[in-house]
């Protein structure tokens, strides 16, 4: 028996699983339409590789990744592309990033599909398909899992089937229908780093998937654990505290302290690429709130909200918006056109009766419940101080960002404020001003080197011209000193080389002036041969009396 | 009493020729306080507070010579930092003289460019690439909005266009909401 360690505070909020966690899942038909956004994943966006006009099939890559930290995107289905623009994105600003339409053909053609052979492979050749296989971790947050696994020694492998959140029900659904497949996923995983030791970890709220897992994991030596039900349990950093009862550290990541953690839904994902030869194509989500027919269903990344909502037999009156994730960390988002993306675990259909306004907020009472409740051990009241008052370096200083926003805090606050709305902005604030200190920084530097260039630039033509100088002269000396007659005969007797050198020049340049012919001189009237004669007679004057010039300035 | 005086002439001599010592050996080479100014603004090179760009301007601040308003792509933001930085008072913006503007680069309508070059000897961060006869073009990622090479273009083919906010530049707000009154 394991012995089960905490995690600080952490808030029992309603479940609402029921609602949506006995129906079968089902698979959702081709829509009419497909939106996928090129940003699915942390890290950089990934580059198109498809233009309008192109027709894809299914599986086929449609954008590669971008640099390590990134994923590719597929084809969900065989069609035409109609673009590759901006659209609007599930994003809190709401603002139109870059995405790919595919209209669907219908025919649902799939691509060359071939397993992989991952235990006789390289593992960095393993890593590298995870990634053109677009697989990220589908918990919630979609970092990359090729880089999650990129880096050994791990001493423990925990796969996620916590599942904290209210109303969200995917990975119970998915462990109860497909743990078998989960498992294959996971020893996928487990050949990537060989674990000393696997851990599954299932809240108490779902039997019947413990039950299942239990029974697929039977003489794998993969140990699942059941977990006691508290929000965030689900949280990467909680879950590993429960279960090894190390902590992550502030600022670092699980595999500082030998922890490898994914989620059940990865795993799935990771063995529909490996052993099927299935790029992220698809993932389960769970419509419900005010809806007919609450469900997982699975569904075509790229799927418009509007079409998964119909497939529950559709919204009941009083539909105000829908939040994508659950009530405590999702997006709350009024457009049902928007796209299902690698992230999107679940749509709650929003309704005044069940997500009635958040109360007016009062002031802040220093009553530290929040403190009680926060699961990182933070100070959060501390933190809402310095966002409020723009103090952001010493929001940095009790460690806001070892924040993961779960929203524990404003759940208890009494005075009802939005505390984590403080702290995303505190944050946000703080990434501005570092991009904008490195986009200073590297000015600077430009700056700096255009400024050392001209100046080298400078001194090499000064250095150039020292040194032809010194050529002439040398040359012009033993010239003068090998073949003193003819030298004589071109410079004037005072052996002034400056002197002779633009005598030489002056010659050259009337001898070429003799050899140009004036053009368009055949064929004249005699009215334009007389004006040229008298510009010529004018000009012979002008040199007749320039000569005379330099003749008394000579003498 | 004489072995008292020796004793402290002694020790004031070892202790001179130590301070004269560590002054050459740990010298400072220019001035760091002119290093930490110029890390606070904001390097645009644009030369509208009237230096030839911010290393000078932060060396005049440094000298006493400049006020610390003067700096328009910093901000009210970067006068405050600047006000930190010096432990002086904040001051804002003078009247009739250059205030802060969005964000944007140079672009050159290459329809217009007759490649002369003139933009790229004035670009402070050679975030211009073209050469003579050839068409220029803005490296945009690398302009920060001087506008200095708009004055020399005698086509007038450079015009400043504002950074559009996207997804990957867009900043959470400051929470706005209503509050109760208490009674």
């Amino acid at each position: 028996m394991r012995i089960l360690h905490r995690f600080h505070g952490g808030v029992h909020p309603p479940e609402h699983k029921a609602e949506s966690s006995e129906r079968p899942s089902t698979r959702a038909p081709l829509p009419k339409l497909l939106v996928l956004p090129l940003q699915q994943h942390i890290g950089a966006k990934a580059r198109a590789l498809v233009q309008a006009g192109d027709k894809v099939l299914k599986g086929q890559i449609i954008a590669r990744a971008d640099g390590n930290v990134s994923a590719a995107i597929h084809a969900p289905t065989s069609g035409l592309v109609l673009s590759v623009g901006a659209h609007s994105v599930p994003h809190p600003s709401g603002l139109p990033d870059q995405c790919i339409t595919i209209a669907p053909d219908g025919a649902d053609t799939w691509a060359d599909r071939t397993p992989l052979l991952y235990r006789s492979m390289l593992k960095e050749e393993l890593l590298t398909k995870l990634r053109d296989g677009g697989i990220v971790g589908l918990g919630g947050a979609t970092f990359p899992t090729h880089v999650k696994f990129a880096t050994a020694p791990v001493h423990t492998l925990v796969i996620n089937g916590a599942e904290c959140e209210p109303w969200i029900t995917t990975d119970d659904r998915l462990m109860r229908e497909r743990a078998a497949e989960i498992v294959q996923g996971i020893e996928v995983l487990r050949h990537l780093v060989s674990p000393a030791e696997t851990l599954i970890g299932i809240e108490d709220n779902k039997p019947q998937a413990i039950a299942a897992m239990q029974q697929a994991c039977a003489n794998t030596g993969i140990e699942v654990i059941t977990v006691p039900t508290l929000y965030p349990t689900g949280g990467e950093k909680q879950l590993i505290r429960i279960l090894t009862g190390k902590e992550v550290p502030s600022g670092g990541r699980p595999l500082n302290i030998g922890v490898a953690c994914s989620n059940v839904a990865t795993a799935y994902a990771v063995h529909r690429l490996v052993n099927h030869g299935e790029p992220m194509l698809s993932r389960m989500v769970t419509v419900t709130g005010n809806v007919q027919k609450p469900q997982n269903i699975e569904v075509l990344l790229g799927t418009p909200i509007a079409e998964l909502v119909q497939l529950a037999d559709g919204a009941l009156p009083g539909t105000d918006g829908y939040i994508l994730g659950g009530p405590m960390m999702g997006l709350h988002v009024a457009d049902d056109q928007l796209p299902i993306v690698k992230s999107t675990n679940c749509i709650i259909v929003k309704s005044a009766h069940l997500f009635p306004p958040a109360p007016s907020a009062l002031p802040c009472i220093r009553c530290t419940r929040c403190a009680q409740a926060c699961p990182a051990d933070l100070q959060p009241q501390e933190l809402y101080w310095f966002a409020k008052a723009r103090e952001f370096g010493k929001a940095q200083e009790y460690n806001l960002f070892d924040c993961i926003e779960c929203g524990a805090c404003a759940y208890v606050c009494p005075s009802h404020i939005p505390l984590v709305q403080y702290y995303r902005f505190a944050k946000s604030e703080i990434w501005a001003r570092e991009r904008e200190k490195n986009a200073a920084d590297a000015a600077r530097q430009r700056h700096e080197f255009r400024l050392e260039r001209i100046e080298r630039d400078k001194r090499e033509k000064a250095e150039k011209l020292a040194q032809k100088e010194k050529a002439a002269l040398a040359a012009t000396q033993t010239a003068a000193a090998a073949a003193p007659a003819p030298a004589a005969s071109s410079a004037p007797p005072g052996g002034d080389v400056a002197q002779a050198m633009i005598d030489a020049a002056v010659e050259r340049a009337k001898q070429q002036a003799a050899q140009v012919k004036p053009k368009n001189t055949e064929n004249l009237t005699p009215q334009q041969q007389a004006e040229i004669a008298e510009i010529e007679a004018r000009r012979a004057h002008i040199r007749e009396m320039a000569h005379h010039e330099t003749r008394i300035s000579k003498e | 009493m004489l072995a008292a005086l020796y004793v402290m002439a002694g020790i004031a001599v070892a202790l001179g020729a130590m301070l004269g010592f560590s002054a050459i050996k740990f010298r400072v080479e220019g001035n760091p306080l002119v290093d930490k100014i110029d890390g606070v603004l904001p390097q645009t090179q644009c030369g509208q507070c009237g230096y030839p760009g911010c290393k000078p301007y932060a060396t005049a601040i440094a000298n006493g010579e400049a006020d610390i308003n003067r700096c328009p792509p910093g901000g009210e933001d970067g006068i405050r930092k600047l006000a930190e930085l010096l432990g002086v008072e904040f001051k804002p913006f003078g009247e009739g003289t250059a205030q802060p503007k969005p964000k944007s680069v140079a672009f050159i309508d290459e329809n217009i460019c007759i490649g002369c070059t003139l933009c790229l000897q004035a670009c402070p961060v050679d975030a211009i690439s073209g050469a003579a006869k050839q068409m220029h073009t803005i490296i945009a990622q690398e302009c920060t909005g001087c506008e200095l090479c708009i004055a020399p273009c005698p086509v007038d083919c450079i015009s400043m266009e504002p950074l559009p906010q996207t997804v990957q530049t867009w900043k959470w707000h400051y929470p706005v909401y209503s509050m109760r009154q208490a009674a």
